[in-house]
């Protein structure tokens, strides 16, 4: 009960914290606006050539004529409501457009992290259990490759191997082919979707088109990862209640998991964290090489027609993602370590 | 080792490299990448830009080392040439982020007060952005040419070395030989700039190394999602974005190559960073 109640205060003040910089970032993003090339009414006008003053009164209807603090307070207020804009692009409203994509870009990171943390996890853990050892020059190897390679070019790599050489992967567009039928979505997330419908089938491709762009994605991030478990478990398995542990004879399973992994887990939280930055970014890149129908990839058509309300739309979303991702591994850090939460 | 001429610093240099095989070859590496950036252009088998449509497409064959590409441009040659532009963007954003970094990062970490709580405000923000997006939407808005992804670049580089250089100078500012100085009539300006900054350079320089390869992995993304670089002129990450389009008919090295020459140059820098860090530092080895 203390322990919840600590947590929760916890979190409660982490985002207090965190209040300024996302006020931060809600004013750079509308300054960013303001500076992009061109002249939104322009833009909105029914055309190249049309008039002064229709220019003028569509400035005066998009409320542009307006002083640049007002225009400020205004755009917070719009934001506050929801409302980020339209889309020249779709014609929608930018947050309906973001929310029908939302689940199509997390159902991908998510997949990805998860991933990233079943292979790296061991993996550091067997390079700390033999330090020096091929297991540990392995996974270093790997590790300082695996930062290397350019998402896109490990994706477009992927492909080539496993769509065009052993026919494995199915074609690597989209998240499901044209011709399947949808299941009605309740979460958003088809893996999910389709196995509520109880539809094994569907549930399979879209399982088989996941696999390869999540697979780029956690490709990139298992290396710090792994690095990470590797230094924090040698700190714990040297550290005296594991020669302890050792000493009274419980089993090495025990020992290395129950005792020095549930000690190592803490920076492996942490740089989880980060690591959820970095892949939100990776996002644009993976999306564009598969085609995947998600945020990024709405973003980065609508910046090359210069359609800015989606891109500041965007940036807004991925902002609050990452700082809400940061109180979560903080709340996360107060669970696994009691003592952080009394400080 | 306040006697250590030029010389011996150099025989220091080999010696310690000898005792990092891995740190010698990534410096050779590297070198060889800055020979090839400044001497490339010169020495290609092929016009880069030049196409010749009959020989559209052929796979790697001793006449064209990594094949040609759509319009039959000799892929090595566009390689060779693309390392100019690309080392140049990583170089002069992660150059711009360093020296105003190092300067704002070391006067916040002198001065305190009000300045280091602005700029701490500063960075939080720009922290608080997946990076990448960041650089995609400034692009954006600054308007899409090389010189702003550099600036982008350097930018979201910037919160790394205010941060490093504020905490490395914090730590020092009331020391005996800072005091000293102040003592001996120096201005605050002057303490920070001759004595407090290249105390903190060796350190900041081997960030300058592990971030390189960041950088040119972040120019390349951008170029590659159609951000900067235009499509005739050859670059890495513009090579692979007009290579994706045959990667599933199996035209495998226009991905390839580019793509290899990206990992090598970012896992040169790299390695380099690591094991100057560990020269530097051993006890950050890990």
């Amino acid at each position: 009960m203390g322990m919840i109640g600590a947590t929760l205060i916890r979190a409660g003040r982490r985002f207090l914290s965190s209040l300024p910089a996302l006020f931060g970032v809600l004013v750079f993003t509308f300054l960013l606006m303001r500076v992009l090339p061109g002249d939104p009414a322009v833009f909105f006008a029914s055309g190249p050539n049309a008039g002064k003053e229709e220019i003028e009164v569509i400035r005066r209807q998009l409320g542009l004529d307006k002083p640049v603090p007002e225009q400020l307070a205004i755009y917070l207020y719009d934001v506050g409501r929801g409302n980020l804009g339209r889309s020249m692009m779709t014609g929608q409203p930018v947050q309906k457009d973001l929310k029908e994509r939302l689940p199509a870009s997390l159902e991908l990171t998510l997949t990805a992290l998860l991933i990233a943390l079943v292979s790296a996890v061991p993996l550091g853990v067997a390079a700390a259990l033999r330090p020096n050892s091929l297991v540990d020059h392995g996974v270093r190897l790997f590790c300082s490759l695996g930062v290397c390679v350019p998402t896109f070019v490990s994706g477009l790599l992927l492909i080539y191997v496993f769509y065009y050489l052993l026919g494995l992967a199915p074609d690597p567009t989209g998240r499901v082919d044209i011709f399947t039928t949808l299941p009605p979505s309740r979460t958003g997330f088809l893996v999910i979707d389709f196995l509520l419908a109880g539809d094994l089938d569907g549930w399979w491709a879209a399982v088989r088109q996941l696999m390869l762009p999540a697979f780029t994605m956690a490709l990139f991030v298992i290396a710090p990862l792994a690095r990470i478990t590797r230094a924090s478990m040698l700190v714990s398995l040297g550290s005296d209640f594991v020669r302890t542990a050792r000493s009274v004879g419980l089993s090495r399973w025990r020992i290395v998991v129950t005792y020095a992994l549930r000690n190592a887990i803490l920076p492996v939280i942490t740089i989880a964290g980060i690591v959820f930055s970095t892949m939100l970014g990776a996002n644009v890149l993976v999306e564009k090489v598969f085609s995947w129908p998600g945020v990024a990839s709405y973003a980065l058509d609508a910046l090359l027609v210069s359609d800015y309300a989606p891109v500041q739309g965007f940036v807004l979303l991925m902002a609050s993602i990452f700082v809400l991702v940061n109180l979560l591994v903080d709340v996360l850090y107060g669970i696994a370590d009691p003592r952080a939460t009394v400080a | 080792m306040s006697s250590l001429d030029a010389p011996s610093t150099f025989r220091h240099t080999i010696w310690v490299l000898r005792g990092n095989l891995v740190t010698a070859i990534a410096a050779a590496g590297a070198l060889v990448l800055v020979l090839v950036a400044l001497f490339g252009p010169a020495l290609v088998p092929y016009d880069p830009v030049a196409s010749d449509v009959p020989q559209a497409l052929q796979a790697p064959s001793a006449l064209h080392w990594a094949g040609t590409d759509q319009l039959g441009r000799d892929v090595f040659s566009r390689l060779v040439v693309a390392a100019r532009l690309d080392l140049a963007i990583a170089i002069s954003a992660v150059g711009i982020s360093f020296v105003i970094g190092a300067v704002i990062g070391s006067l916040c970490g002198y001065a305190g007060g009000r300045l280091d709580r602005a700029v701490g405000r500063f960075v939080d923000v720009v922290m608080a952005f997946p990076l990448f997006v960041l650089a995609m939407a400034m692009v954006a808005a600054l308007g899409n040419r090389v010189e702003n992804i550099v600036i982008a670049t350097a930018i979201i580089n910037l919160p790394f070395y205010i941060r490093f250089a504020r905490a490395e100078v914090n730590i020092r500012r009331n020391l005996g030989w800072v005091e000293a100085a102040r003592a001996c009539g120096d201005s605050h300006v002057s303490v920070v700039l001759r004595f407090l900054l290249p105390n903190v350079l060796p350190a900041m320089a081997v960030q300058v190394s592990l971030n390189l390869g960041w950088a040119i992995l972040n120019a390349a993304g951008l170029s590659f999602i159609g951000l900067g670089v235009k499509p005739p002129t050859p670059e890495w990450g513009i090579m692979v974005a007009e290579g994706a389009r045959f990667i599933s008919t199996g035209r495998w090295w226009l991905v390839a190559f580019p793509g290899f020459a990206l990992m090598l140059a970012v896992l040169c820098f790299n390695l380099l960073g690591d094991g100057l860090r560990d020269i530097l530092d051993p006890r950050m080895r890990t």
